[in-house]
């Protein structure tokens, strides 16, 4: 018998679709999670306690909205960000609808990562830097950060992951990508051959994530 | 110079006020190394990073060459730093920066120098501390030895007029502590480099240092030239010190020699004396016996000094002292 015929219900290009629509979700959604949840780690990290800029009442109210963001189903998350993201990107639908709250729900999550990654840095590097002179700026840019490259490689591994899983919701606004798939004909339609298909498909894609999150990470560590 | 005028500091820690630096004043002149020796938590880590305010006094004044450290803004304070260079116990070398790029790093930071200046600085400061092979290395793939020297070079990049360390040879083995203190000796010697060291070993301070302070619990409790302080140590924790060095207890000392009989005294020899031939020439003379109880001969810095624990007997005991005192020695009579 025919391979092909076990999978009958599988509609290849609709599968193509979909894997194109969660690389492009994760893709972007990635991308502004990191531009945007690296100053923000960096500021959590600097007005945490005993540390550079130590600003209790900074701290306190960063750290409250990062957790009621974390603490918030991505689902919920989904919808109550609907009018936001109409005016961010002119639509609540599609892989544009789906990437600002994509965005929201990663960047606390990552911001927390990038904290505890530079919190690991040496306090002795921070010292000796300045020691050097270093203007804040400079021991951020200079030392702090190339000090916690591996543990930030990490974190977007980990945040990259977590969005992935993310993405599967996103099918509630039309975005489309291989859990939507997944949900709609795998779990809905009982078509249990799209399930097997989409969920291998996500899961070779965590697996490559890891792998080359691994390798930076490894690579970066200088051991 | 360093100059610390009634300088104090006091932590604030859950409220409570904590003293770790009594009211002190002390003055470093220029081209010296300088040793501060205490235990852990003697106040010698908070009086160094005072130098180059990585620590700000409660009150006093620091003056470096006539300027007063403690009135700095923010850009006056940094460009200062660049003139002070600091080795740490633990190296606090980038883990993620080659061995080259650690030792540009304050080169980079001051941003003066064009990226063929910094090239041609690294090289010449690599090859100051031998490690022109391993410049493209990472600090993990180096010794604890290579590591602290890739520290010095760092510190010494900015040609800087004081050097700080804080304990830099405390996580090093004897060998290699001996080298790194021997590459310190030969910068002060050969750049006129004032360097202070923080240190609670006093084979540390007998080997580099010009002057001592002892510090215990917040205060300088016993200051001079090394050989005074090594040689005739006068305050308890001092004494302490020099004998953890000596590895010699002196109760111990005293039962063990109980029953030896005639007098008990230690002479100490300093420079050109020690070669002399001095006990020789007195045994003839005065008609005593002597043993030789205890002793070493060793240097400080580069003088030489010998302390001798000697028993006298018979003859003349005390034309004896008279000759001891009267020659270029220091007696103390133990009995």
């Amino acid at each position: 018998m025919d391979l092909l015929s076990y999978f009958a219900n599988v509609d290849w290009a609709e599968i193509w679709i979909a894997t194109v629509d969660t690389l492009l979700m994760l893709g972007g959604s990635l991308l502004f999670t990191i531009v945007l949840g690296l100053p923000l780690g960096v500021l959590l990290f600097l007005c945490g306690p005993r540390q550079l800029f130590e600003e209790k009442r900074v701290y306190a109210l960063l750290s409250l909205v990062v957790n009621i963001l974390r603490s918030l189903p991505f689902i919920i998350l989904l919808i109550l960000m609907i009018p936001l993201t109409v005016l961010i990107t002119g639509t609540s639908l599609g892989v544009g609808g789906a990437i600002p709250p994509l965005v929201v729900g990663a960047t606390p999550f990552f911001a927390r990562l990038v904290e505890t990654a530079l919190r690991e840095v040496d306090r002795g590097i921070i010292e000796a830097t300045q020691s050097m002179g270093a203007t804040t700026r400079q021991i951020i840019l200079n030392a702090l950060l190339p000090e916690a490259r591996p543990g930030i490689f990490a974190a977007i591994t980990v945040t990259a992951i977590t969005l992935v899983s993310y993405t599967a919701m996103a099918g509630v606004v039309g975005a489309g990508g291989l859990g939507d798939l997944a949900i709609r004909f795998g779990y809905q339609r009982f078509q249990t051959d799209v399930m097997i298909v989409t969920v291998v498909l996500l899961l070779v894609l965590v697996q490559i994530l890891q792998m080359v999150g691994d390798r930076l990470v490894v690579h970066f560590s200088r051991k | 110079m360093i100059e610390f005028q009634h300088v104090h500091k006091t932590y604030r820690v859950a409220g409570r006020e904590i003293p770790a630096l009594h009211p002190t004043s002390l003055s470093v002149p220029n081209g010296q190394v300088f040793g501060l020796i205490g235990h852990s938590g003697a106040g010698k880590s908070t009086l160094l990073r005072l130098i180059n305010r990585l620590e700000a006094p409660s009150g006093g004044k620091i003056l470096v060459d006539g300027e007063d450290v403690t009135a700095f803004n923010a850009s006056e304070l940094r460009r200062f730093r660049q003139q002070v260079g600091m080795i740490f116990q633990h190296f606090n070398l980038l883990a993620s920066k080659t061995v080259a790029d650690n030792v540009a790093l304050p080169l980079t930071l001051a941003g003066e120098l064009s990226g063929k200046d910094i090239e041609r600085r690294v090289n010449e400061l690599l090859k100051r501390v031998g490690l022109s092979d391993h410049a493209r290395k990472y600090p993990a793939q180096l010794s604890g030895g290579q590591k602290q020297r890739v520290g010095i070079a760092r510190a010494l990049s900015t040609n800087p007029k004081i050097l700080l360390c804080d304990e830099a040879t405390s996580a090093l083995d004897p060998q290699t502590t001996a080298s790194v203190l021997q590459l310190l000796a030969e910068i002060n010697r050969e750049l006129k480099l004032t360097i202070v060291l923080i240190t609670h070993e006093m084979d540390v301070i007998r080997r580099v240092c010009d002057q001592v302070a002892v510090m215990d619990a917040g205060v300088i409790v016993e200051q001079g030239p090394v050989a005074d302080v090594f040689l005739h140590p006068q305050h308890p924790t001092t004494r302490r010190f020099v004998q953890e060095s000596e590895q010699v207890d002196e109760n111990e000392q005293r039962d063990d020699f109980a029953h030896v009989p005639g007098r008990i005294v230690r002479l100490t020899f300093q420079g050109e004396a020690t070669y002399a031939p001095l006990l020789g020439t007195v045994a003839r003379e005065t008609g005593v016996d002597y043993s030789i109880l205890a002793g070493r001969i060793d240097r400080i810095k580069e003088t030489p000094y010998g302390q001798l624990t000697l028993a006298i007997s018979g003859g003349d005991i005390e034309a004896a002292f008279a000759r001891f005192t009267a020659a270029d020695v220091h007696m103390e009579v133990l009995r």
